[in-house]
């Protein structure tokens, strides 16, 4: 009897560990590798180089300004979502989850056809204003918007799914209003999940490559983010990419580290 | 109470076995289906031993600039010899040099500018042969309408324009640069795309007002674009070199009607120069 459950224990040991592991080494040996055949003397070397640290410093504002641009208009929209049972919020549900499957390349052609010059929006906005998106940092934040504002809202929505409808009713009973409810009931509740939707999409944003070179192009300084820099540099110099490549790493390993020790359990 | 925690805490751990167990079965499965799917289908990325020049398959790593009068003579090829497929890749000369040079298999790697062969592994071409294969200069495209109403080099600087050029590590940025320093016209530079072709896009969508491209690019966008010449003078040419990895029959044939006078010309119907 404890023999053969020894057995089972040991069978069931197998089949959960091997491809365990083999799940560890698939994410774990590209990121040794990279640490491996880093040039750790000439490191600081090629961080220093002008293409980078512009390119890091971009990368950092426009990240952020998603970030906080995705959380103050997409929380509100998680939260009608959460509470809405209707066809159309599952349609619209949907539709913001659209960017999480579509190629970022596809993005970028989408934003082109929105805010380019000849664009739906960006003719307009060009004859009346004078304003031009494309190449410029705000188009960055808008690539970033459109491929990482819906981890947020999804992972937002799910956690404020969790909020119990009856603490609203109960504050509602109480005579607070629905802004009161989402403010001081939803909010507090749904605060863990909306510190790793961030998280979550902070990181997408940070790594965000096909829409921003489609839409925003490439230019050291104003739109060449870090993960366009880390594609040039490989042209030029393999040994300056891994450098950046590693210094990405570290800062997205740290922010995400800090993130979670903070907020995210 | 406590009695029941045991048994509750075995059966999420029976559930994992049991999901393993189906995950490692269809793992199993896939990797068996996805290797034979993989050795027939892309022959070209993975396999040089049983796909490339041995068989019936060329695969020619190309100069994104030379996409079309390549496609062209290819899809020739192909009609000339049933069975026979020439497969195309088309990047930056320089991420394609990089790439042969870590091992992507290629029968066939034609270049713009011979900068990036000194990527290639010095001895790339010793079993197969190199040729020069036509020659390209620069020029100025603009949107079709021409919004910026460029007629000259010296347009460029004029402020407010968007000029878009490409990238300084791959050959049509470097001689562009070349080009424009030489001028001493120093233009408001937008972007800098990682090849030829992503940088006329940026004029053709009309986000641009202008680009410094090769002449074969503005003559193979035809009507969506507008050339603006470069004076001889001022202007650069660049060299094309096609190195043939290995001297299988299809290699050769193809890269022989590349060299031949019908490849010359397609390559001048497509705006290039002869070699």
């Amino acid at each position: 009897m404890s023999a053969s459950r020894r057995a089972a224990a040991r069978t069931t040991r197998i089949g959960l560990f091997v491809p365990a592991g083999l799940a560890v080494a698939l994410v774990a040996l590209p990121l040794a590798a990279l640490l491996l055949r880093a040039d750790w003397g000439g490191l600081l070397g090629h961080l220093a180089d002008p293409a980078v640290l512009p390119a890091i410093r971009l990368s950092l504002a426009t990240t952020f300004t998603t970030v906080v641009v995705a959380v103050l208009v997409g929380t509100p929209l998680a939260w009608l979502l959460a509470r809405s049972h209707s066809r159309r919020a599952s349609w619209l549900r949907a539709l913001i989850t659209v960017p999480l499957v579509l190629p970022p390349v596809v993005g970028g052609v989408a934003l082109l056809m929105a805010y380019g010059r000849r664009g739906v929006v960006g003719a307009p906005l060009l004859d009346l204003f004078g304003v031009r998106l494309p190449f410029t940092p705000v188009a960055v934040v808008l690539a970033e918007l459109f491929v990482a504002m819906p981890f947020y809202i999804i992972a937002v929505e799910g956690a404020m799914r969790g909020v119990d409808p009856r603490l609203d009713q109960v504050a509602a009973t109480l005579g607070a209003s629905p802004w009161r409810c989402f403010t001081r009931v939803a909010l507090p509740i749904a605060a863990p999940g909306m510190a790793a939707g961030a998280a979550l999409a902070w990181a997408r944003a940070l790594g965000e490559f096909g829409a921003t070179i489609t839409f925003a192009g490439n230019f050291a300084g104003r739109t060449q983010t870090a993960p366009l820099a880390v594609y040039v540099a490989l042209e030029r110099d393999p040994d300056a990419a891994i450098s950046l490549s590693l210094a990405m790493l570290v800062v997205s390993v740290v922010i995400l580290g800090a993130l979670r020790g903070r907020w995210v359990r | 109470m406590r009695g029941s925690r045991p048994i509750r805490r075995c059966r999420p751990t029976l559930a994992y076995a049991a999901v393993a167990a189906a995950v490692l079965v269809a793992s199993a499965c896939g990797a068996r289906g996805g290797s034979g799917g993989g050795g027939e289908s892309g022959v070209a990325d993975v396999d040089p031993g049983a796909g490339g020049a041995s068989g019936s398959t060329v695969t020619v790593l190309a100069a994104a600039s030379l996409t079309e009068p390549l496609t062209a003579l290819a899809r020739g090829y192909e009609a000339d010899h049933p069975g026979v497929q020439v497969r195309l890749s088309f990047g930056s000369s320089t991420t394609l040099a990089r790439q042969v040079a870590e091992g992507a298999p290629a029968d066939i790697v034609a270049l713009a500018g011979s900068t990036a062969l000194a990527k290639l592994p010095p001895d790339a071409a010793q079993d197969g042969g190199r040729a020069t294969i036509a020659r390209n200069a620069m020029e100025i495209a603009t949107p079709a309408d021409n919004p910026g109403r460029i007629t000259a080099l010296e347009d460029l600087s004029r402020p407010g324009l968007d000029v878009v050029l490409c990238a300084a590590t791959v050959p049509c940025g470097a001689a562009a640069d070349a080009v424009l320093s030489r001028a001493g016209v120093t233009p408001n530079v937008v972007s800098r795309e990682v090849d030829v072709k992503a940088t006329l896009a940026k004029v053709r969508l009309g986000e641009a007002d202008a680009a410094v491209v090769y002449h074969s690019d503005v003559v193979s966008a035809g009507d969506a674009v507008h050339g603006v010449a470069i004076p001889a003078a001022r202007n650069t040419t660049l060299d094309y070199p096609m190195l043939w990895l290995n001297r299988a029959e299809h290699t050769v044939g193809f890269a022989e009607l590349v060299g031949s006078r019908e490849g010359v010309t397609a390559l001048t119907a497509a705006g290039f120069l002869a070699p």
